[in-house]
């Protein structure tokens, strides 16, 4: 592209004459601009909603054991029962809190685990940062179905520990992405004028790298968000995730998995709501990712 | 291949050792910690003699201590023995063997399938940036993107059983990965196998579909955007001649990189996929491990992922330096 | 006078963006006679590369194009691919700003050059290859034979934009339109690759619109020279009256910043131009140089001037181009800049 193209399409308007738009606003108006996150953002909230409110408000509770036994959906139970008489409908709304529950867990620890490690690594380089990348390089290396499925053998299978073991590996993606963004910005100039003054360390690190990183950082963990909801499925699947009685959209869906051909309900529906779920997270990253990174939607062609 | 090409290759793979070795340690440690393998054993009715016991723990390098035991087992794989089962007649390394085989044709057919998918729409995707074409593949590729494995899968072999009772015939095959018996001869071998293997692989590939169509899709993009796109473009070639020879070229330098590593994470991701479609492939051999508390089978299967990973790293790495010349092995 | 190859005629480019739209470029006409060579002046975002970019037709699909580009008569915006395809690297040939990201990197410089001349003309790969030899040796690149299968990578950035010229005059074009061809080079190689662009114009007889930054480049090298300022021509004329008697206070600030050696102006301070250039977003009415301007007066404020001529062959857009007559950059700028200084920024 020629150049004035680029400065025509990014030329900031002179503060005299046009008051300068914070980054904030201009994040959230190209995020608003992104359709299919806009409609995502919304029907996610939607199903959060349901499955935090309407769980309460609904007539069965997901532990009730009705007396209709393996009936397909109708009025009285929408997404039909299974065979000991529970409803589907409040189950894959509990399901649906548990599944949420465990992935924000995962993204939320993950998140800031990697998060400094990833800042620490790529501020210190040298001999901090190889150890601190070999470590996280290590931690890829595991296969996270292997490590979670030893780990959640001997346990309960409670909820926080299943996204406790998946956040135990989960962190290392981030703090790479992480330590390639620190990376950049330490050579940044406002970095070295603030060394320049003498700021410590953790200030640098903390005021002025990790808020910086901050787009790539959220995009990123967002998506972890849908990953950690798909894995969660995954090891339920096999045994190793949530435990009875407690429930999760997973789980629910493994144990459908002999009934998908006698009653298909017990499986769409849950499978149904893991689709929406981690579909409007991923879209909602894209939306994000095209809001920090605008140079990305540029087109010539 | 040449002297540098072995040197570098060489290197790498010395270098790959610790990592082998850390990785084992920390999942022989985790395995060894999550329970005891004689469970199983010592809960049968009647209980077995303590002697039973001490002999079965001695065949287990349990009279070890736990280092010790990790010492044996990594000296006995460098002298090709993979360590005790915990299925008596088990042999590891036979058993690991047999089941690569079928993994690897698994995930092999599937990333092929999956590549050429990914860049014809990811190519399509970026020369109509923002037409409807676009919006129709990116929808798709999410939508893979988002589907749990298992639960597409369940969906294929369903989608599958309903096709054969539509024919009145078994088109394809929703278990295993062949028939116990098959008359005829290498056609009809052929034909069983690949009967066999439509379900499972087209539901490997589409899941990497997704993730890899907007990879193509983005790299692409940042081609087309480049100066020597436009150059050639101003040179007054064909638009064909632009895209392919000048943009796809150069835009599969980096999926070239990305499919090779993801080559590797399939063997070990295939676990779901062949458990849906009941393969005896490698992830059954993981799962079924697990659950018999059988450490050194999983350790194995950890050594045979491990090596995939390093072994595809290496090819990533060595295409990569054959399609960019400005790459040179350091 | 001989006769015209390339005729631009109120061409106007605007590009839809998050913001608005940016008028890039908002009325440019000027005309190249064969072997002549236009200076194209301006700073970055005066629209001097977009309108180079309309001409070839390769502006991005989002971009509206109005106005008129003839090329030898035959019409150019809202041609056919086909019909332009021909014309770009056959009839106008382009080189770009940046030699290191204009070559491909994947593929043998030789190659490069030689899918231009097949592009074109119907002849073996081998035919091809030939010539593209024949090409970077006129382009005094050692060894061209064996150069030819080095990768780009491989080569400076001063002979990089020597492969890039080599390849524009590959088809013996009418109309060589450089784009900046030395801002990102080494001061020491922009000198080698003018004489480049210079062999290359001696060679196939083109025309050339050379586009530039700097006032210094266009001097040796232009017959005449268009100034541009916020998507317009401000001034346009023979390179001497435009240097020596500039009708436009910007053309006057430009040539005033200009550091030079003979001995004209020699131990004369250089005066800056203050302030920046407006945003094409949404100009304000009247002259978009005003708020810059140490001459303005209320009539600039209002009214946009017209390009208009001051003399036989020299127009320029300023209310007050008379005012100009024997005034030199010191006598305009200098003055005013302290208390101008305090205001801006």
């Amino acid at each position: 592209m020629s150049d004035e193209t680029k400065t025509a399409t990014r030329h900031k308007p002179p503060a005299a004459t046009v008051r300068q738009r914070s980054q904030r606003e201009l994040v959230l108006r190209r995020f608003l601009r992104h359709k299919a996150a806009v409609v995502s953002l919304v029907l996610f909230a939607a199903v959060v909603l349901l499955a935090f409110a309407g769980g309460a408000l609904w007539r069965y509770d997901y532990a009730d054991i009705t007396s209709a036994v393996s009936v397909p959906p109708s009025l009285e139970h929408p997404f039909g029962t299974d065979n000991l008489g529970h409803d589907t409908f409040a189950q894959v709304l509990r399901g649906t809190q548990r599944s949420i529950e465990i992935a924000l867990l995962i993204a939320l620890l993950a998140g800031l685990v990697g998060t400094l490690w990833g800042a620490f690594s790529g501020y210190y380089r040298g001999i901090t940062d190889s150890v601190m990348m070999r470590i996280a390089d290590l931690v890829l290396t595991l296969p996270l179905l292997a490590v979670a499925a030893v780990l959640t053998r001997g346990t309960s299978g409670s909820w926080w520990f299943v996204a406790l073991v998946i956040a135990s590996l989960q962190w290392a993606y981030v703090s790479r992405v992480v330590r390639g963004v620190v990376l950049s910005l330490r050579e940044k100039e406002y970095v070295e004028a603030s060394r320049a003054l003498g700021a410590t360390d953790r200030w640098i690190i903390f005021r002025h790298l990790i808020p910086n990183a901050l787009g790539p950082i959220i995009v990123n963990v967002t998506i972890l968000v849908a990953a950690a909801i798909l894995v969660e499925t995954a090891l339920s699947f096999l045994g190793l995730g949530v435990q009875p009685p407690d429930t999760s959209l997973g789980l629910l869906v493994s144990e459908a998995d002999t009934a998908v051909s006698t009653r298909p309900w017990l499986f769409y529906f849950p499978g149904a709501f893991i689709v929406v779920i981690a579909l409007t997270i991923n879209f909602i990253g894209d939306g994000l990712r095209d809001a920090f990174d605008p140079t990305q939607r540029k087109v010539r062609t | 291949m040449t002297p540098i090409v072995l040197t570098f290759t060489f290197r790498r793979l010395l270098i790959s050792i610790p990592v082998i070795v850390a990785s084992t340690f920390v999942v022989f440690l985790l395995v060894t910690l999550s329970g005891d393998p004689l469970a199983n054993l010592k809960g049968r009715n009647p209980p077995p003699s303590p002697q039973v016991i001490a002999v079965e723990a001695h065949r287990l390098y349990l009279d070890q201590p736990v280092l010790q035991r990790y010492w044996t087992w990594m000296t006995g794989v460098l002298r090709g023995d993979f360590g005790p089962s915990v299925r008596t007649n088990l042999d590891i390394g036979h058993e690991i063997a047999a089941r690569f085989g079928v993994t690897l044709r698994l995930v092999a057919v599937a990333v092929v399938l999956a590549l050429l998918l990914a860049v014809v729409v990811g190519v399509l995707s970026a020369v109509k940036q923002y037409s409807g074409i676009d919006y129709g593949f990116t929808f798709a590729a999410f939508l893979f993107l988002s589907m749990p494995s298992f639960w597409f899968a369940v969906l294929l072999k369903q989608g599958g059983i309903s096709l054969n009772q539509l024919v009145g015939d078994q088109v394809v095959y929703t278990i295993g990965e062949r028939s116990v018996v098959v008359d005829g001869g290498a056609w009809a071998q052929l034909a069983d196998a690949a009967g066999h293997m439509v379900l499972p692989t087209v539901s490997l590939a589409l899941i990497s579909f997704g993730a890899w169509s907007r990879f193509q899709r983005a790299s692409m993009l940042d081609v087309l955007n480049s100066d020597y796109v436009l150059f050639a473009r101003a040179k007054g070639l064909t638009r064909r001649r632009v895209v392919v020879r000048h943009a796809l070229r150069t835009a599969l330098i980096p999926m070239t990189t990305v499919t090779a590593l993801d080559f590797a994470s399939l063997i070990s991701g295939a676990v779901i996929t062949e458990t849906v479609f009941q393969w005896r492939g490698l992830g059954d051999f993981l799962v079924t491990s697990i659950n018999q508390r059988d450490a050194y089978a999983v350790l194995a299967w950890l050594l045979v992922v491990a090596v995939a990973v390093i072994v595809f790293n290496l090819i990533a790495d060595l295409l990569y330096a054959l399609l960019d010349p400005r790459i040179r092995y350091e | 006078m001989s006769e015209i190859v390339l005729e631009v005629e109120d061409l106007t480019v605007s590009f839809p963006t998050e913001d608005g739209l940016v008028r890039a470029v908002r009325g440019v006409s000027y005309e190249l006679r064969r072997g002549e060579v236009l200076g194209i002046v301006g700073e970055s975002g005066s629209g001097k590369s977009v309108t180079s970019m309309a001409v070839m037709g390769l502006l991005p699909g989002s971009a509206k194009v109005g106005g008129s580009v003839r090329f030898r008569g035959q019409e150019l915006v809202g041609a056919p691919d086909k019909e332009l395809r021909a014309i770009r690297g056959g009839r106008i040939a382009m080189v770009f700003q940046d030699p290191m990201t204009s070559l491909n990197p994947v593929h043998p410089i030789g190659d490069q050059i030689a899918e231009a001349v097949r592009a074109h003309n119907d002849v073996s790969a081998a035919a091809a290859r030939e010539r593209a030899v024949e090409l970077l040796a006129m382009m005094q690149i050692p060894r061209p034979r064996e150069r030819a299968r080095d990768y780009p990578h491989e080569f400076s950035g001063g002979m990089r934009q020597r492969v890039v010229i080599a390849t524009a005059m590959a088809n013996d074009p009418d109309v060589i339109i450089a784009d900046e061809p030395t801002t990102a080079l080494d001061v020491t190689v922009q000198a080698q690759v003018l004489r480049a662009l210079e062999t290359a114009r001696a060679a196939t007889g083109a025309a050339m619109v050379l586009i530039t930054h700097d006032l210094g480049v266009v001097a040796g090298t232009a017959d005449r020279v268009l100034v541009m300022y916020a998507g317009r021509p401000v001034e346009l004329g023979q390179v001497d009256a435009i240097y020596y008697e500039p009708r436009m206070p910007y053309t006057l600030g430009l040539i005033g910043s200009l550091p030079r050696l003979d001995d004209a102006r020699r131990g004369e301070r250089l005066v800056p131009i203050t302030g920046s250039p407006p945003s094409l977003l949404d100009l304000p009415p009247g002259c978009p140089f005003g708020p810059r301007c140490p001459m303005r007066q209320e009539l600039c404020d209002s009214t946009e001037p017209e390009l208009l001529a001051t003399a036989p062959g020299h127009l320029a857009a300023c209310h007050f181009s008379a005012d100009l007559e024997g005034r030199r950059p010191e006598d305009v700028f200098a003055l005013t800049s302290a208390d101008h200084d305090g205001g801006a920024a």
